[in-house]
């Protein structure tokens, strides 16, 4: 080896690692991708809120494409978003179900009333099993599930115009819907 | 019958407060809460994402936790657990990372740098000390 | 008003900085007298400037100032005035100031003291330590002003994290501190070379001091830190290879291997290029853990608030100062001549393989640590790095490392011969292969783990003693009592027996408490008692007291040996009203043999708690170690020949190039 090169190795090494860091910067380290993208969305039965004795089946979800908003009526993110939600019910553009996580179901359905009801029916989930099946792990998580029933789109965090336009929007659009 | 049980439990009563006892295990399967113990610190809370699984105060690890004790109960083993939660969660969920493909310069890297550094070293001294004669130094 | 004094210093100082860092550069490349000596009145005019702005800043906290923003959200007029001190660097802000405040006592120190050097190498040591400033003072006017206004004046402020409400934060961040930054000095004599063309023994000499006095309040900062997450998280742990963690213990492997790299090239002249790589990286993993903690890139416990466009600026900093280094030791470096020559097996190069296993230790810590954000960035998802791996591949890679480390000190420079080591090293070899059988046995577990950590201690240990018995056999006068031959003995020597012993004393320490520690999750009401060996801890029950900003629960322990009673304490669960934290004080009884930890847990019904007791064994053993390293470090410095003054060392110093 060129013996002035040698002397580079050192140099050209953190460059290297600065251009990794100038990308970290950008990058959300406390965001953790959800392996279930691209897999079957995990099966569950649960009751529905306010319909007493009444069960939600996802596999009757099949045929359809659907959002599947992760909310409860402790996180106060979840009602950042809320009002976003509550435009979206609006355009009935898409089927969206709510699972009220770890939730009492009185409180739930009081921010419903208070604040409205974006969602076609709220899955209760009140021992957060559901919501372990699904990997949820900071409330409010938005799913996009498709026909097939395959998770297409996970969003942690409240939702976004950003995040719809950019994101969510497309994808329904490959989606047929 | 019930009043024989109430007197023996107010006898109990009078006894624990009387007289010193045993400290009981927060667990009443401590072999199990061991098993946990030493699973858990492996894996990482994704709330506070930086503490174990095992030292969370967080309500998902308690789940998590509980969720783990059932599966243990159920005879599922340590590594159809972890693989139940990568599962779900993602390769993130391991303080261990997998050997793989995406890890191998991770896990090999060191060891391999370490052979390369100290073939150049070998190198560099018998290179350096094969011209002349040298003779040893007192300090 | 007086908030603006501070910033009005802090303005002037970035000016002074400006023209220390810029002119006197000029003047030593012209050979321009009158510009040289702006070097050293701005140097001590811009740091104390800094320090001004500094105390001001501590007064407005001292004051209880919440018309100052950062003061507003890190302090609270309830909080006691220990704890409203050590807020001053509780946030990003002010620890900022504290970074450059430290880097300003060490530039006073190196007008005051580094005064026996070559004009214009002085001068070009200041003005880097200058350019060092600049950016630093940049980063805190432009994105990080402690002293921003809040208008209208908060009526209280937001206080500071309850578990930074300790002892420990008062002492852990300057002293940590002091040796991050005092990095600077040994790279600012690396740069101050390679600009001068003076890459010799001289130049080793007198970087050799200061590089020693940074490392040893590095080993203090870290073993305090230590300690503190030890008592304070309440689970006993004492290293938990965070990010911010690995970011201070980075640059303490480099600038050990630094000391000894140091050692060769001022003895032999050898290994220059790699000693003025060695100090180019040490500050620079310096810099890399500061732009880790304070750009979000990476979680960690420890992080502060974090913003990208702090963490663009602290980037393009790092490229500035360590791009500019390193291009520079590129294009100077192979210009270097080679020192004295040796035989493969030396002195020498059991330092170089030292100094190879401690680099590439370091670079598996940067590598573990990095990782998770070198697979995110390729797209590859997002994984963990965490203890296992460390505790895997750091210990694997440092092993063969310890093993040297008896064997390097016996060797002889140039030449040495490995049957002769072997022969004196016999005696150690024995002894270590004894313990290593005996102590896990006498604990009552034996396991393999154990026995290499046991065995590695007492290798380090034994093979320090042999050392010092050898040195008074060989070098021992007649008819003189051993108390005078020991006097003979340079402190230096003693200074590195010392470190030694440290590193073994610490390795023992850390496979005791590994390999023996228990740990007990108990349910205890009032009286209970929980029989743990020979050791009864009974609970005398818990009661609220009223600490000054916070409530807490006090629970009572009685811990009884054979019926004597041996400690008593008194572990707390705290609940500070402003923040709306509960926090877990632990009450420890440390001993030479094991340490009593009790942490409450729960409040259960009728009066019980959970309660969880640990005894760790050694666990004492792990900061003693690193206490007597640092001694070791303060003897090789109090070695007369660093309080000669070398003024005749410039004769003899040969031009490189």
């Amino acid at each position: 080896m060129n013996r002035t090169l040698k002397f580079l190795i050192p140099l050209i090494l953190f460059l290297v690692a600065v251009g990794f860091l100038t990308k970290g910067l950008f990058l959300n380290p406390r965001e953790v991708p959800s392996p279930l993208v691209g897999k079957p969305a995990p099966a569950f039965t649960a009751p529905i809120l306010g319909e007493a004795g009444k069960q939600f089946n996802s596999a009757d979800m099949k045929g359809q494409v659907w959002l599947l908003n992760v909310w409860a009526s402790w996180c106060a993110a979840c009602r950042d978003e809320h009002p976003l939600l509550m435009d979206m019910a609006q355009t009935k553009r898409i089927v969206m179900h709510g699972l009220a996580y770890k939730d009492v179901d009185a409180d739930a359905q009081q921010v419903l009333i208070a604040m409205g009801n974006p969602y076609n029916k709220v899955i209760t989930d009140t021992d957060g099993k559901i919501g372990i099946d699904y990997g949820v792990y900071g409330v409010p998580e938005t799913y996009l599930i498709d026909k097939a029933g395959i998770i297409r789109y996970k969003h942690i965090g409240p939702l976004t115009p950003e995040i719809l336009l950019t994101k969510v929007v497309p994808l329904l659009k490959e989606l047929d819907v | 019958m019930k009043k024989l049980m109430i007197l023996i439990f107010l006898f109990m009563q009078f006894f624990a407060t009387a007289y010193a006892g045993e400290a009981k295990p927060i667990s009443d399967d401590p072999a199990l809460e061991a098993r946990l113990k030493a699973m858990s610190q492996e894996l990482r809370c994704l709330v506070c994402q930086n503490s174990t699984l095992a030292d969370s105060d967080a309500p998902l690890a308690e789940d998590l936790r509980k969720e783990i004790r059932t599966q243990m109960r159920a005879g599922k083993s340590d590594q159809e657990i972890v693989d139940y939660l990568v599962a779900r969660y993602g390769d993130f969920v391991r303080y261990r990372p997998p050997v793989n493909n995406v890890t191998a310069i991770l896990w090999f890297g060191p060891f391999l740098l370490l052979l390369v550094g100290g073939f150049i070293m070998y190198r560099v001294l018998k290179k350096q000390a094969n011209d002349g004669d040298i003779q040893a130094e007192d300090e | 008003m007086i908030p603006a004094i501070g910033e009005l210093s802090l303005i002037l100082a970035f000016i002074f900085a400006i023209i220390q860092g810029t002119l006197p550069l000029v003047g030593a490349w012209r050979n321009k007298t009158t510009l040289m000596n702006l070097a050293v009145p701005t140097a001590r005019a811009q740091s104390l400037l800094i320090l001004v702005s500094f105390v001001v800043l501590m007064y407005s906290f001292y004051a209880n100032d919440f018309s100052v923003l950062y003061v507003a959200s890190t302090s609270n007029s309830q909080l006691p005035t220990m704890y409203r001190l050590a807020a001053v660097w509780g946030g990003h802000e002010g620890s900022m100031l504290l970074w450059v405040a430290i880097l300003s006592i060490w530039t006073i120190a190196v007008t005051l003291f580094a005064n026996n050097l070559p004009d214009t190498f002085r001068i070009r040591l200041i003005a880097v330590m200058g350019l060092v400033s600049v950016g630093f003072l940049a980063f805190i006017l432009f994105t990080s002003n402690p002293f921003d206004r809040l208008i209208p004046a908060a009526l209280d402020g937001r206080d500071l994290n309850p578990l930074l409400q300790d002892p420990g934060m008062v002492f852990h961040p300057p002293v940590l501190y002091m040796g991050y930054v005092g990095f600077s000095v040994a790279f600012a004599f690396a740069i101050a070379a390679l600009l001068d063309g003076r890459l010799d023994n001289a130049w080793a000499r007198w970087t050799r001091p200061w590089t020693t006095v940074a490392w040893m309040f590095l080993t203090l900062g870290i073993a305090f830190g230590s300690k503190w997450a030890y008592y304070e998280l309440g689970w006993g742990g004492w290293w938990f290879w965070d990010a911010v963690e690995n970011a201070s213990f980075m640059p303490w492997l480099v600038g050990t291997a630094l000391i000894h790299s140091l050692a060769v090239t001022e003895k032999r002249g050898a290994f220059k290029v790699w000693t003025v790589l060695l100090s180019i990286c040490a500050f620079s993993l310096s810099l890399l853990g500061t732009f880790l903690v304070r750009s979000g890139v990476l979680t960690s416990v420890h992080a502060f608030a974090t913003d990208p466009s702090r963490g663009l600026f602290i980037l393009l900093y790092l490229v500035i100062v360590i791009g500019g280094a390193l291009l520079l030791f590129a294009l100077r470096a192979p210009n270097v001549g080679l020192g004295e020559k040796f035989d493969v097996v030396s002195r020498e190069s059991f330092l170089l393989a030292n100094n190879v296993v401690l680099a590439v230790a370091a670079g598996s810590v940067l590598l573990g640590t990095m990782y998770p954000l070198l697979i995110d960035a390729l797209g590859g998802g997002k994984i963990s790095v965490g203890p296992p791996y460390f505790d895997a591949v750091f210990v694997a890679i440092m092993a063969p490392g310890l093993f040297l480390m008896g064997l390097g000190p016996l060797a002889k420079w140039k030449k040495a011969s490995i049957p002769e080591i072997g022969t004196r090293l016999k005696l150690a070899a024995v002894i270590s292969i004894v313990s290593a059988l005996l102590v896990p046995s006498v604990l009552g577990k034996i396991s393999l783990m154990a026995a290499v950590g046991v065995f590695m201690g007492a290798w380090i240990v034994s093979t320090t003693l042999i050392l010092l018995q050898n040195r008074i056999k060989t070098k021992q006068l007649a008819n003189v009592s051993l108390v005078e031959n020991l006097k003979t003995i340079p402190l230096a020597f003693y200074g590195m027996l010392l470190a030694h012993l440290g590193v073994g004393v610490f390795v023992l320490g850390v496979t005791l408490v590994k390999g023996y520690e228990s740990e007990q999750d108990l349910r205890m009401e009032v009286n209970d008692i929980a029989k743990i060996g020979d050791l009864s801890f009974i609970f005398k029950g818990a009661q609220k007291v009223q600490g000054p900003n916070y409530i807490s629960s006090q629970g009572k322990f009685v811990v009884t040996e054979d019926d004597k009673q041996i400690a008593l304490l008194y572990p707390e669960k705290r609940f500070y009203p402003v923040q709306g934290a509960t926090m877990t004080e632990a009450d420890i009884e440390p001993g030479v043999f094991k340490d009593l930890y009790v942490s409450l847990g729960e409040p259960l019904e009728k009066g019980a708690w959970s309660v969880r007791i640990y005894i760790k064994p050694f666990v004492q053993w792990i900061w003693a170690g690193c206490i007597i390293m640092a001694l070791g470090g303060l003897l090789a410095l109090l070695d007369k020949r660093y309080r000669i003054a070398n003024k005749n060392l410039t004769s003899k110093a040969e031009e490189v190039f």
